[in-house]
């Protein structure tokens, strides 16, 4: 398929999400994600009831950026901390109690860090969404008549239909080659 | 279907130190364990859950109407007085703040430490901390006497112009307990996605159309992408790592409310590691509390198995004897350091007035433990739920002991004087174990008190490299 195939697919409702077929076992979806990766083709993904380790290596995942997110979160509430601190106990009001300075840094340590901390896990958190595109109420893929088993026992590799080797009939037959079962033409 | 390999290896034996025990038994298939845990939420409730929820919806109602007389009144319905200002309210408030701390150790400090066991275990006991810090963090908010103004303790703008005093360790202690809950929260609710979407598939199946709305909503759409996973391993890594270090600081920072004051018996330096081991001896005291009727009732021998026991069994030997240590040096850097207050605070603990308290800290606290030298007794249930009532009542002591002895006889013989709680005190205590209580028995009864996801992961068929001769449960 080329680009100006794909245009008019997206603005109509009985256009091509993807082909998804079924596996029965993390060994089997594995081995089945490398040949599609060797087949060529790209925009693939995996659908598993676990994370399946070295699964991403094999359909050319890249590793998440979520880490570069919490880091500027973590340095975001190490400065609001030290911010918040100086300016309300030793510049708008200035707070002497027994002898001890306004501001002195060993005693904002604690609060620095819980800071850092909160910031950080609320980054990872809702990074982690914002990455995922989460939370959404439908995706295409649910129409897959064996789908609700991804939650429980059974493995899912789908080709959705942008990618430009999908072919809606030498996909579904090619994934069942490498060990697919219940192989279907998802609508979007 | 293939034939799933199933390691053939018998469990309760003493084993080939070679070879790990499996971490589910019996064989269990992907989708024996989604069953098995999915099968309290799906059935009809048992006539023992309605008992147990009724008694603790009654404490739970006991508790507001304790608090709500105490508002109307003051806090002089409680024992606390000159000298004893810190009574009971900070006592529970320790006790409960402890017992949260274990759910985020096997959560966070197990799963860095690739931990494999804590995957059947981590999910109701990060349930339990949650509720354990929402029954702590009551009680300093309603001992501040005029609970109106407790925004003061935040940093907002207020009637006196003034902002918190950020040097006390008690504002350290408001940012630290309220990060806790907040991070132990998310990190709950991340890891209750994947399974919520369990739930939501099976309910949809099973043509319950509500409840495959509710947690459908709950589970924000996830569909177990690859790509999903990623960014979901990795959110969960760092919070692991974040909680590590956060889980030891807001201990510290509770023992800083003492440490840092000048009393006799509480200005030291082992507070903050010696409340550390105190409490994750206690949470997993809970833990075991917890765990041990819900595994009988709920039919979770085969994912908690008599190893999960023995490990926590292990811990709480390791963590009582630490806590121990600590209460054998107190004694000794009371009398190395020369203070006379100092050598009297930590005799009178042991032979003053609250002596009778100090004893029961010290049975249930470093004996009661030490059972668990014998294998035997590590892998019976019987015996490790009723240590696990001696450690919750010890814990419960310990910060009756630290708190109101040294507060009741510090410096001058003359301002000395004696403690004793009030009934409105007995009775917002027994009130925050009803909101507990609640709150677990409605975890229990709706939501996967096992990580589902986690469980399967830890499976040698989850592998992939895994062959037909399986054993791939301890390959890391």
């Amino acid at each position: 398929m080329t680009t100006t195939d794909r245009i008019p697919q997206m603005t109509t409702t009985t256009a091509t999400w993807g082909v998804v077929a079924e596996f029965e076992s993390a060994a089997a979806v594995y081995h089945a994600a490398e040949k599609l990766t060797e087949a060529g083709y790209t925009r693939t993904d995996a659908h598993t009831p676990f994370p399946v380790h070295g699964i991403d290596q094999k359909l050319n995942h890249r590793e998440s950026s979520l880490g570069w997110i919490v880091v500027c979160c973590g340095f975001t509430g190490i400065c609001l901390a030290q911010a918040m601190m100086y300016w309300m106990n030793a510049v708008d009001y200035p707070i002497w109690v027994s002898g001890k300075l306004p501001y002195a840094w060993p005693s904002t340590i604690p609060i620095t860090f819980e800071l850092m901390v909160l910031l950080s896990g609320l980054g990872a958190v809702f990074g982690m969404f914002a990455l995922n595109k989460l939370p959404r109420l439908h995706h295409p893929i649910f129409a897959h008549s064996t789908f609700h088993r991804v939650t429980d026992d059974r493995f899912f590799l789908s080709v959705e239909a942008t990618d430009p080797k999908f072919d809606s009939s030498a996909t579904p037959q090619f994934l069942q080659s490498i060990g697919g079962t219940n192989v279907e033409i998802i609508k979007d | 279907m293939t034939a799933i390999p199933v390691d053939p290896q018998v469990v309760d034996e003493p084993e080939n130190p070679l070879v790990r025990a499996p971490l589910v038994e019996n064989g269990r298939s992907f989708a024996d364990v989604t069953d098995i845990i999915a099968a309290p939420a799906e059935g009809k409730t048992p006539r023992g859950w309605y008992l147990m929820f009724g008694i603790s919806v009654a404490l739970l109602l006991n508790l507001g109407a304790m608090i709500g007389y105490l508002v109307f009144t003051g806090v002089g319905v409680w024992g606390n007085n000159v000298p004893v200002g810190w009574g009971w309210p900070i006592v529970n408030f320790v006790f409960w703040i402890g017992i949260g701390h274990a759910g985020t150790l096997i959560s966070a400090v197990l799963f860095l430490f690739r931990q494999k066991w804590r995957t059947s275990i981590n999910r109701a006991s990060e349930a339990m901390t949650i509720f354990a810090v929402m029954a702590a963090g009551i009680f300093p908010a309603i001992h501040v006497g005029r609970i109106w103004v407790i925004y003061w303790v935040f940093p907002v703008p207020n009637q006196m112009a003034m902002w918190p005093n950020f040097k006390s360790p008690l504002l350290w202690d408001v940012f630290a307990v309220s990060t806790y809950f907040t991070i132990s929260l998310l990190f709950w609710f991340v890891g209750l996605i994947p399974d919520l979407a369990t739930f939501r598939d099976r309910a949809a199946k099973a043509g319950r159309t509500v409840a495959a709305r509710i947690y459908g909503v709950f589970s924000f759409g996830w569909h177990g992408s690859n790509r999903h996973w990623m960014h979901y391993e990795k959110a969960y890594l760092i919070l692991a790592g974040l909680s590590t270090p956060l889980v030891l600081s807001v201990h510290s920072i509770v023992s800083f409310d003492f440490a840092v004051s000048l009393l006799p018996g509480w200005h030291t330096t082992i507070f903050p590691p010696y409340f550390v081991a105190g409490a994750i001896f206690s949470g997993f005291g809970m833990v075991l509390t917890l765990m041990i009727p819900a595994r009988k009732w709920l039919g979770l021998h085969d994912l908690i198995t008599l190893n999960h026991l023995d490990n926590i069994a292990k811990i709480l030997l390791l963590t009582g004897t630490m806590v121990g240590y600590a209460y054998g040096m107190e004694f000794f850097i009371a009398w190395y350091s020369g203070v006379e207050y100092e050598q009297f605070a930590f005799i009178n603990r042991a032979f003053g007035q609250f002596g009778w308290a100090y004893w029961i800290m010290i049975t249930c606290n470093v004996i009661s433990p030490q059972f668990f030298w014998f294998r035997q007794l590590r892998r019976n249930p019987t015996v490790l739920f009723i240590i696990s009532i001696f450690v919750n009542i010890g814990m419960w002591f310990e910060r009756f002991v630290i708190t109101v002895t040294s507060l009741a006889n510090d410096f001058l013989p003359s301002s000395w004087a004696t403690f004793s709680p009030t009934l409105v005190d007995i009775l917002t205590y027994a009130g925050s174990f009803g909101l507990f209580f609640t709150m677990f028995l409605l975890f229990c009864r709706f939501l996967p008190i096992l990580a589902i996801s986690e469980v399967k992961g830890v499976m040698p068929e989850a592998n992939p490299h895994a062959s037909s001769s399986a054993g791939g449960h301890d390959n890391h």
